[in-house]
């Protein structure tokens, strides 16, 4: 009996809805000082020279940092999580538009800004690199001279290309596309910031920071600032949304804490939205072209890619490090297959670094978007409706679990049931009538599916790694005398509710109230080490370790309670949340009376020292690989370009669901994430690589009026690894759903002959699809 | 510039330079971090704050055009310690996740209750169209505002009608 979970009420509200939540940019110190960071206006220039002197003698400056001022810290580079560097401060030139160069430390914020304007930079101005499918061309301008490997930073293969080719050479149909995942940006509402308070008595650093792995920086900033790391506090309070855009450090923590040092008072660093647009970690940008063969009465019998992925101007992407395209090559998505092959090459260019971002499960989204974007090709070249061609070619309940053509093992999951109940809840054959008659009325309604399969939660600890940081994740459970719990995690929710979901956890199987158990996160002095949370790895790494954790204080209250009972452990069972005693049920005791005693002066058992609490480091055996069918009904205006999203149909399936509320709430999110990210979310570029996204106006965020009320369903097949069968949800639907909208926009278009257009789907470049005129989303348009 | 504004119903006076933004006069000179700020143009929405009775986005508002007004914040919403029924409604309906858009979302449903006591879904999606939740895709906002006016007036009893089935589940 499950009776700890559902949808209980997020603990977490109390001080949100009150106005009391402590974000980063809230926290004020005595004699604190604001820094501010000029920015390069220029993508690629040499630096002549950077004076400081007249902002450092403004009156209200403190110090100002430059790239030679770090230099001679041996601060100026710090590397990036992928095994590259990236410059702190430039020294030598800028490569993106929004570089950091200088850091003003002022006694307040607007003052720091005034002092910017007061540095002179002498630029050198270089021909920048825009057009990431120009990178390797010879003369191309080279971005990274600090590096001997030109544009160049990685080729990268999975799968078997011989079988593939023969597959392909073999195959009735082939269909093939080159498609964009445009740069976006994850965007969270609260930007980057960073309180640094170096004690100068003390030695240590408390660094409050908007960090989802404030460990893993921990350990980070050890190696670069040479404090020790018993010597370095991480805080991350609360945190206003992060989807991955607050996994890597960034150059601004970095100065905050050197200007700390520096001057003995805390520093704070806030960036604002444009910064946040134009220099912190952007997602997706990957150039592809995609093949899919079949036979002539549809079944899929390979796939083929080859990607190009713009990484820009440092290799900055958080992921494993064994996977330099992250989970890419899971592009086979979830149908059977005889054979696949894909290649992916990164390559420098003069724009923000990043890459790896906005809840995309380390490259799943690009590899869903392009297999359910062929699936529909391929429906349309056969002359087959697509819901058909997936449900004659998804995978089987049976073959789990599945090793697909790239190695990837799936967990669990029963596709067929998932894609029919999403039928039946758009009433599917009905949708296609309609849209028949509109047709004939010359309305252009478009009937979007995706079907997709996800795979999160890493590790195992063998295979990935940030930095040579095991991808395992701690929790340390302690029972105080009257029962109570606190569980401290690695982990950092920003906004997924892990005070609750967690508690829930543990008052599961330990037989409390979720209210009896409070959860500490995002302070490193607090909480046992662990990688934090991505990739929607905290459920399935972090709440494992939560659920072992109380299974070890549930054994060790076990003995107590043999003691208590005088009876043997042996002959004691866990039933309805209580020690009781096999054959009479009703001699039993639970967790609250079994504390209380293991903290008395009764005499306990061999192996107990005198409480319950218990800690455990969970390494995750595999992925689970959370899955779901997606439904989108679009209105297309051909006059004007305009898509109308009416309605949006979303089963998913990530197993046993501990507070179903939330699990919707991520969903809803990630619904919208889908529809802004096909639909209006871009960052392109100009030709001299000015960033064409930089604030609000340009980077466009669905509002209300765009996002429909969605209609979820669900399935349940629980992960057969996880302890309690859970599977991650936070990014199931931002990887689902842009395929779907595109998916729907692309149908409504086929009687204009369209067969694809790349994201964003604006209204101009619908309007332009239906001209036959497609465009390059990711240049400005010329 | 000295400036008297009141705040919640109590009258501050300060000496502040003329270009500060009403949103940083009220985070960092009256210590009031309810009000967030989340964007330099007027799109998000995070600072929206009532000046007198119509909600304004304060990162557009100069604190000195303030003086001589009232200013309502989310710090002000719970009345002596009772919360607004927008307030129980955002907790009751899982109406925010991060917690960053959530005091302006909810000055915004207050004011719309004010006007518009029994307001329809499109006209709850219209109010707030002009301020971005990047977590709940604005299904449980929509939802929280609408409970909110189904339960003003004292009956904030439980959140019992939003178990509503909203979900389908597959047969087994």
């Amino acid at each position: 009996m499950n009776h700890a979970y559902g949808p209980l009420p997020r603990k977490e509200d109390a001080r949100f809805i009150r106005g009391q939540g402590t974000f980063v940019d809230d926290i004020v110190l005595p004699g604190m000082l604001y820094g501010a960071i000029l920015r390069s206006p220029l993508a690629h220039a040499r630096i002549v020279s950077v004076d400081a002197n007249a902002a450092r003698a403004h009156p209200s400056v403190v110090a100002v940092l430059t790239g030679d001022d770090l230099a001679e810290r041996g601060l100026a580079w710090m590397p990036t999580l992928l095994g590259d560097v990236q410059a702190v401060l430039a020294t030598d030139k800028v490569r993106f538009q929004g570089q950091e160069i200088a850091f003003v430390v002022a006694t307040d914020r607007y003052a720091a800004r005034d002092a910017l304007e007061l540095i002179v930079v002498d630029y050198e101005q270089l021909p920048p690199l825009v057009d990431a499918l120009t990178a390797l061309d010879s003369g191309a301008p080279v971005v990274r001279d600090d590096l001997p490997g030109g544009n160049r930073i990685f080729d990268w293969t999975a799968g078997d290309k011989a079988a593939t080719d023969a597959v392909f050479a073999a195959a009735d149909v082939v269909v093939g596309c080159d498609m964009l995942y445009p740069r976006s940006h994850p965007a969270p509402l609260e930007t980057c910031g960073a309180v640094a308070d170096y004690d100068v008595v003390s030695g240590k650093l408390t660094l409050w920071s908007t960090s989802q792995a404030p460990h893993a920086h921990r350990t980070l900033y050890a190696s670069l600032t040479g404090l020790p790391e018993h010597k370095i506090r991480i805080v991350s309070p609360d945190l206003g949304g992060g989807f991955g855009a607050k996994v890597p450090i960034y150059p601004g923590y970095l100065c905050a804490i050197t200007a700390s040092m520096l001057t003995g008072r805390p520093v704070k660093w806030v960036e604002d939205r444009s910064e946040s647009l134009m220099s912190t970690t952007f997602a997706r940008d990957y150039h592809m072209h995609g093949e899919i063969a079949a036979t002539a009465d549809g079944e899929i019998l390979g796939l083929r890619a080859r990607v190009l992925a713009d990484h820009g101007a440092f290799n900055a992407a958080a992921q494993p490090s064994k996977f330099p395209a992250g989970f890419f090559h899971i592009f086979t998505g979830s149908y059977q297959t005889r054979a696949a092959y894909c290649e992916v090459t990164g390559v420098y260019t003069n724009k923000a670094p990043g890459g790896v971002a906005y809840s995309c499960s380390f490259r799943i989204t690009e590899a869903v978007y392009l297999v359910e974007r062929l699936t529909d090709m391929l429906a349309r070249e056969l002359g087959l409706d697509p819901a058909e061609l997936r449900m004659r070619n998804l995978l089987r309940p049976e073959q789990f679990p599945y090793t697909c053509p790239t190695g990837w093992e799936y967990d669990s999951g029963d596709y067929p049931r998932a894609l029919q109940l999403a039928l039946d809840m758009a009433g599917y054959a009905e949708l296609r009538r309609e849209q028949a008659e509109r047709r004939a009325r010359g309305e252009y309604m478009g009937i979007g599916l995706s079907f997709f399969t996800e795979g999160v939660g890493a590790g195992p600890r063998g295979h990935m790694d940030i930095m040579g940081l095991a991808m395992a994740d701690g929790a340390d459970l302690r029972i105080h005398p009257t029962g109570n719990a606190v569980l401290a995690v690695s982990v950092q929710t920003q906004g997924q509710g892990h005070e609750t979901t967690f508690a829930q956890l543990v008052a599961q199987e330990l037989g409390l109230s979720p209210d009896d158990v409070d959860v500490v996160h995002g302070d490193t002095d607090r909480t046992p080490f662990g990688l934090g949370t991505y990739g929607s790895r905290s459920t399935p790494v972090s709440g494992a370790a939560a659920v072992v954790a109380a299974r070890k204080v549930r054994e060790r209250a076990r003995l107590v309670a043999a003691v208590m009972l005088e009876v043997d452990a042996d002959d004691l069972e866990w039933l309805d949340g209580m020690w009781r005693v096999k054959g009479d049920p009703d001699q039993a005791l639970g967790i609250v009376e079994i504390a209380r005693a293991a903290h008395s002066a009764l005499e306990l058992p061999p192996g107990i020292e005198g409480h319950l609490d218990a800690s455990a480091v969970y390494n995750p055996p595999n992925l689970t690989f959370p899955f779901g069918a997606y439904i989108c009904v679009t209105d297309v205006d051909p006059g004007t370009g305009e898509v109308k999203v009416r309605r949006f149909i979303a089963v998913d399936d990530c197993g046993v669901r501990i507070n179903p509320m939330i699990v919707e709430g991520q969903v809803h999110r990630g619904i919208a994430d889908g529809i802004g990210i096909a639909l209006m979310q871009a960052i392109s570029f100009d030709e001299n690589g000015n960033c064409l996204g930089g604030s609000f106006m340009d980077y466009l965020l669905p509002t209300s009026l765009e996002c429909p009320s969605p209609e979820l369903g669900m399935t349940v097949t629980p992960s057969p690894h996880h302890p309690v069968g859970a599977k991650g949800i936070g990014e199931s639907a931002t990887v689902g759903a842009p395929p779907a909208v595109v998916n729907s926009v692309v149908d409504a278009l086929a009687p204009f002959g369209v067969t694809h257009a790349d994201m964003p789907l604006t209204p101009a470049n619908v309007w332009l699809a239906i001209q036959g005129r497609p465009i390059r989303t990711d240049l400005a348009a010329s | 510039m000295k400036i008297t504004v009141t705040v919640n119903a109590a009258d501050y006076t300060r000496v502040v330079e003329p270009r500060l933004l009403l949103i940083h006069f009220l985070r960092d000179d009256l210590r009031l971090t309810g009000s967030h700020w989340g964007c330099d143009t007027s799109n998000c929405g995070a600072c929206v704050v009532w000046l007198n009775e119509t909600p304004i986005k304060s990162c557009t508002v100069l604190a000195v055009m303030a003086d001589g007004q009232r200013i309502t914040t989310v710090e002000g919403l719970a009345a002596a310690h009772r919360l607004d029924p927008v307030q129980e409604a955002f907790a009751a309906c899982h109406g925010l996740q991060c917690g960053f858009c959530t005091p302006g979302m909810m000055m915004t449903a207050r004011w719309l209750l004010d006007s518009n006591p029994d307001p329809t879904e499109e006209e709850v999606r219209e109010a707030i169209s002009g301020q971005v939740c990047r977590c709940t895709g604005y299904e449980n906002i929509v939802r929280s505002v609408l409970w909110a006016a189904k339960h003003e007036g004292g009956d904030h009893s439980t959140g019992g009608d939003t178990d509503e089935p909203r979900l389908r589940a597959a047969p087994p």
